[in-house]
């Protein structure tokens, strides 16, 4: 498994915002994840990438602590996962965009606001940068898929975390606003959020600076996507792919 | 629609009574129908919208975003409860005032107690739905609790049957329902001028199931699932 990520290149000393250490967990009888250990370093955008069905969510899950865990620990921010200091601190956007069909857009953005004791203004301002602004008093049952997957991020982005889990953000998203949404993703790793953003496009490597690569409830890969490409010797991230899953799956030949 | 609806059915049962004879001596069966709905409907109501809004939330998975924010579970569960309660106090205020004013519904105790029996029963729907929410998968299913949970109730708190004249298994068994106490606390209402001791009794330990089946609700109420 290669890893060489940028934590070698950051400096020492500063505790990883996510610290896994043989984490298990099954699912309906079958394990989702084996046996996975990772850091990822604060401030960092690090997208956790690979096919559906690899773990990816419930990885996350494990992380914001919704998840039944077997075996292993999960730190992070320094305190174990699911505690009650970590909510005020974490912000999560689950898979499938979960809010209140009821309510409208504003209604529901400043109902997460209120949650974690975020300004009003916040509200506001979270639906601006995911460009819903024309739409703040729509009902979310009228809303398009990408509108609402748009609600969602708008209502992880409102509590201004330390550490941002993200699921699949961009699905649905028309290539304008996702340039737009990574830009503030920078941004926000600027001022010290660490990102964790997961995708099955394999394009959207690109704008990470560490990657993590999973398959089937195993991590394959922990590196930056510049390691990745040199490593595989491929140009494109997804071939890139593509080949550590044949080099991991082919039989070990010397 | 959750305030008219018992409204409209009260109206309508003072209707279809209106030309049924009275005996003398007895009361008007009028005023015995509209004593159980009164009590009884906001148990009925506002154990169907708990227990479907609580799955609701589940099903769209907002309970589950809702358990990784600093909302704790109590608040959770505390702000459901108070809001439908309040909820059921304005029904059962409209449904009292439009019964005692203007059909003529009478009780030789005093109003205020029909509407605290209406208020305490509605808290226990309230913690009934939020728990029987616990056991369904889904909306279909949590509807399908109401013959569970309600109905046995109904049947054995002595509306058709006085407990009393029941086969003792059975007594014994609505004697373990907190619908049989509501209803008594009720018809206690209905027969004194002064509260009784029953009276109390029975709405305190109607509160108490209530209280029990909340705390019921919140062990339930787990962060982490499979």
């Amino acid at each position: 498994m290669m890893t060489s990520s940028i934590d070698e290149f950051s400096e020492n000393g500063a505790e990883p915002a996510v610290d896994i250490e043989h984490l298990r967990v099954i699912r309906g009888k079958r394990p989702a994840l084996h046996d996975l250990s990772v850091r990822i370093s604060r401030g960092t955008i690090t997208g956790l990438l690979g096919p559906s069905g690899c773990g990816k969510t419930t990885l996350m899950r494990c992380i914001v602590g919704t998840q039944i865990v077997a075996g292993g620990s999960v730190t992070v921010l320094g305190e174990p996962a699911g505690s009650a200091a970590l909510r005020r601190r974490l912000g999560y956007m689950p898979q499938f965009p979960a809010m209140y069909d009821d309510l409208r857009v504003i209604d529901n953005v400043r109902y997460f606001a209120a949650l974690y004791g975020a300004e009003e203004a916040a509200a506001e301002e979270a639906i601006d940068a995911v460009g819903l602004g024309d739409h703040r008093s729509a009902y979310c049952a009228n809303l398009s898929g990408g509108q609402r997957t748009r609600v969602s991020l708008a209502c992880a982005l409102v509590t201004n975390p330390d550490l941002l889990v993200l699921d699949e953000p961009t699905v649905g998203l028309d290539p304008v606003l996702r340039v737009d949404l990574w830009e503030r993703f920078r941004h926000l790793a600027r001022r010290g959020t660490t990102l964790l953003v997961s995708s099955h496009v394999m394009d959207e490597a690109e704008n990470c600076e560490d990657l993590l690569l999973m398959r089937d409830g195993h991590l394959l890969s922990h590196c930056t996507p510049t390691k990745l490409r040199e490593e595989t010797g491929c140009t494109s991230l997804e071939d890139a792919f593509l080949s550590v899953i044949r080099h991991t799956t082919a039989p070990a030949a010397g | 629609m959750i305030l008219l609806v018992p409204v409209l059915v009260i109206s309508l049962m003072y209707f279809m009574f209106s030309d049924v004879p009275v005996r003398p001596g007895h009361p008007s069966p009028f005023n015995t129908a509209c004593l159980i709905l009164l009590g009884l409907f906001p148990l009925f109501v506002m154990f169907l919208i708990t227990s479907i809004t609580m799955q609701r939330e589940r099903a769209s998975g907002t309970l589950e975003r809702i358990l990784t924010t600093p909302l704790r579970r109590l608040d959770l569960l505390v702000a459901y409860g108070s809001a439908f309660s309040l909820a059921a106090a304005l029904q059962a205020s409209l449904a009292c005032l439009v019964s005692f004013w203007l059909l003529g519904f009478q009780t030789a105790g005093s109003p205020v107690w029909v509407f605290v029996i209406a208020v305490i029963n509605a808290v226990l729907g309230v913690g009934l739905g939020l728990l029987a929410s616990a056991f369904a998968r889904t909306e279909f299913q949590a509807v399908q609790f109401m013959p569970v949970f309600i109905v046995p109730q109904l049947l054995l708190c002595g509306i058709i049957v006085p407990r009393a004249q029941m086969p003792g298994w059975l007594e014994w068994i609505s004697n373990a329902m907190p619908a049989s106490y509501a209803l008594e606390a009720l018809q206690q209402v209905d027969a004194h001028a002064e509260l009784t001791d029953i009276a109390v009794r029975d709405m305190v330990v109607v509160l108490a199931f209530a209280l029990a089946a909340l705390a019921l609700a919140a062990a339930t109420l787990r962060r982490r699932t499979p």
